[in-house]
């Protein structure tokens, strides 16, 4: 199946329909909090978290032996909860680092959720299969009931962060000034995580634990580019979270044997990619571009200024003067020399220029303007 | 004579982020209406002095009154202006937004910032001389424009009293007169400003009362009476001979 005919199917088939709806569901609510995780610096918590949750899926299944998503989920969030709670006790109640806690839990949580998940794999239960699902995510694997909690969640989030925007917002900014304002800080913050950590749970089965802090991260970065604007951001990172969920499931269900989580964080990858390169006011490629006209712009300023100097010792403004008498000036060029005519600064003729007015007057406000400055 | 009534009054205030203390019992008494500098040498606990006042850190003990009420009580009689350094000024916000920031502790939880926010804010940009930059991005701004914008955030929330850690530092000559000529409006209003302040030249000619701070407490008073070459030696711990005699 090719993603042409997967995009036709979609107008018909109901399975394909529910996949798609709950992954763009997901990438809009993880877009949305992953602004929030971003703006933190606190990256690498969505990486810890996802990673936390393995062991509540496996233990999950373990307890009841049933493999219910719900009830998995139930299971993630509690372990990925867990995770968080030890994270921020190791960094307040220890010397040890963010970056050492977060790194320590990781590891320590997929360890024994692989573990558990070996354990698992061995026994005689039909019913173990597709538990490493988690792992890399598998988007097929979504049915109606998934969809309908992420909307629910998705639903109740975005209720969240309307009712809290203001208090979220300058939380994020400046944490001590909040508090001096009498604001519980500590709740505010409180609801901040829980919600990234469910927004995490609630991806694991379509992405998987390893890649989830992608999909949280990806989106928010791409967003930061292309606006400064808390809002535009959160609703951009939501729109761009989105599609790469819609894309990257497309692709992986039109191809055989591709894993819905890696081609979901490369969908979002490319979204940053293009973000980084072509964003008007932040972008690589326009702050070159931008920076080589500034340049540009002050030589041809540094030339008419020169002229300026020597024009302003004669009577007429319109004096011609030979153009050999420019070549003791560093930044004059023949080129710069045809752009400072276009812009009908000065006249040339045969080997000699005039100042016109319109360049005088210019050069005169440079000169104003520089010593306004000192 | 009339006593001036007591702004802020601070008991045996102790603060230890490990094992040593960083402030140790520490007294202190500001009358209504001065202008005072917190000096001491790097390491003293100026910043942490403030922070504890405001609640920001846990002291392990004493108490903190503001006009002789708790200070959980009176936050709204208190404004306060971190250091420029303190955040992260790429966050997407603009001047105006920042400035607005200050409304949010009257408006209280979940009510948002509207007209007549939005108009307090305007005005304290105007005061700051900070109008015309109102809707510029906050990392596009230059340090002094920054710090402008945080003074105006506090001017917003008309407070009595103004806790304000390091304003001048980093600040060029234009921000530093455009500060200090707003604190000593504030002043003349008849409100309280603390300041954490490190330039020792310019303490006579800014501020009427000083506090030396050194983990304990030198001396506190108005500035004509005790900043004097004694003080800043038990302070700073060697000879200092600065601006006193000037």
């Amino acid at each position: 199946m090719s993603i042409g005919e997967y995009f036709n199917l979609l107008w018909t088939d109901y399975t394909l329909r529910t996949i798609t709806l709950g992954t763009a569901v997901l990438g809009a609510i993880c877009g949305m909090l992953g602004s929030f995780a971003v703006l933190r610096k606190q990256s690498l918590l969505g990486d810890a978290i996802s990673h936390a949750a393995l062991p509540g899926i496996a233990i999950a299944f373990l307890i009841t032996g049933a493999k219910d998503s719900n009830i998995l989920m139930l299971g993630a969030l509690v372990s990925g909860l867990i995770g968080t709670f030890w994270i921020r006790g190791m960094i307040t109640k220890t010397h040890l680092k963010t970056d050492t806690a977060l790194g320590l839990i990781l590891s320590l949580f997929f360890g024994f959720g692989m573990m558990l998940l070996t354990y698992i794999q061995k026994q005689p239960n039909a019913n173990q299969a597709g538990l490493d699902k988690y792992l890399f995510g598998q988007a097929a694997t979504l049915v109606e009931s998934d969809v309908k909690v992420m909307i629910i969640v998705t639903g109740i989030c975005l209720f969240v962060l309307l009712l809290f925007w203001k208090e979220f917002k300058i939380l994020l900014f400046d944490a001590d000034y909040t508090k001096t304002l009498g604001f519980n800080t500590r709740f505010i913050d409180i609801l901040i995580t829980f919600f990234i950590v469910l927004a995490i749970v609630l991806g694991l089965q379509t992405v998987g634990v390893v890649l989830m802090s992608a999909l949280l991260l990806a989106p928010a970065a791409a967003a930061r580019q292309w606006t400064n604007s808390l809002g535009l951001m959160v609703i951009l990172a939501a729109i761009f979270g989105a599609f790469s969920g819609v894309l990257g499931t497309a692709i992986s269900a039109s191809q055989n044997n591709l894993s819905t989580g890696p081609v979901i964080v490369l969908v979002a990858s490319v979204f940053v990619f293009v973000s980084f390169i072509f964003s008007p006011g932040r972008g690589l490629l326009f702050r070159e571009i931008r920076f080589r006209k500034n340049r540009k712009d002050l030589q041809l300023k540094k030339t008419l200024q020169f002229m300026y100097g020597i024009v302003k010792t004669h009577d007429n403004i319109s004096h011609p003067h030979a153009i050999r008498i420019l070549n003791n000036f560093h930044g004059f060029t023949r080129g710069s020399l045809r752009k400072l005519e276009e812009k009908h600064w000065i006249t040339l003729e045969g080997q000699q220029w005039a100042l016109t007015n319109e360049g005088f007057k210019e050069a005169e406000d440079l000169y104003n303007q520089q010593s306004n400055n000192e | 004579m009339e006593e001036p009534k007591l702004a802020i009054s601070v008991d045996d205030l102790t603060v230890a982020y490990n094992y040593k203390p960083v402030l140790w019992d520490i007294d202190l008494a500001v009358p209504e209406g001065v202008l005072m500098a917190i000096v001491g040498p790097n390491g003293a606990g100026k910043s942490t002095l403030i922070k504890a006042i405001l609640g920001i850190i846990k002291p392990i003990a004493g108490s903190v009154a503001i006009y002789d009420k708790p200070y959980e009580k009176q936050r709204k009689l208190v404004a306060y202006v971190p250091q420029k350094g303190s955040v992260d000024w790429d966050f997407p916000t603009t001047a105006v937004d920042v400035v607005m920031m200050g409304t949010y502790g009257s408006l209280g939880w979940i009510k948002r910032p509207g007209q007549k926010e939005k108009k307090a804010a305007l005005e304290a940009l105007e005061k700051v001389g900070m109008l015309s930059f109102k809707n510029r991005q906050i990392s596009q701004l230059s340090g002094g424009q920054q710090q402008r914008v945080f003074l105006a955030r506090a001017l917003v929330q008309n407070a009595s009293i103004y806790f304000m850690d390091e304003p001048f530092q980093g600040v060029d000559a234009t921000t530093e007169i455009a500060i200090i000529n707003i604190l000593k409006e504030l002043r003349k209003a008849g409100k309280t400003v603390v300041v954490v302040h490190h330039d020792l030249q310019t303490v006579p000619e800014y501020f009427d009362w000083v506090t030396f701070l050194n983990v304990k407490k030198i001396a506190t008073g108005p500035v004509k009476d005790i900043f004097n070459d004694d003080n800043l030696t038990k302070t700073y711990g060697i000879n200092y001979k600065v601006a006193v005699n000037k």
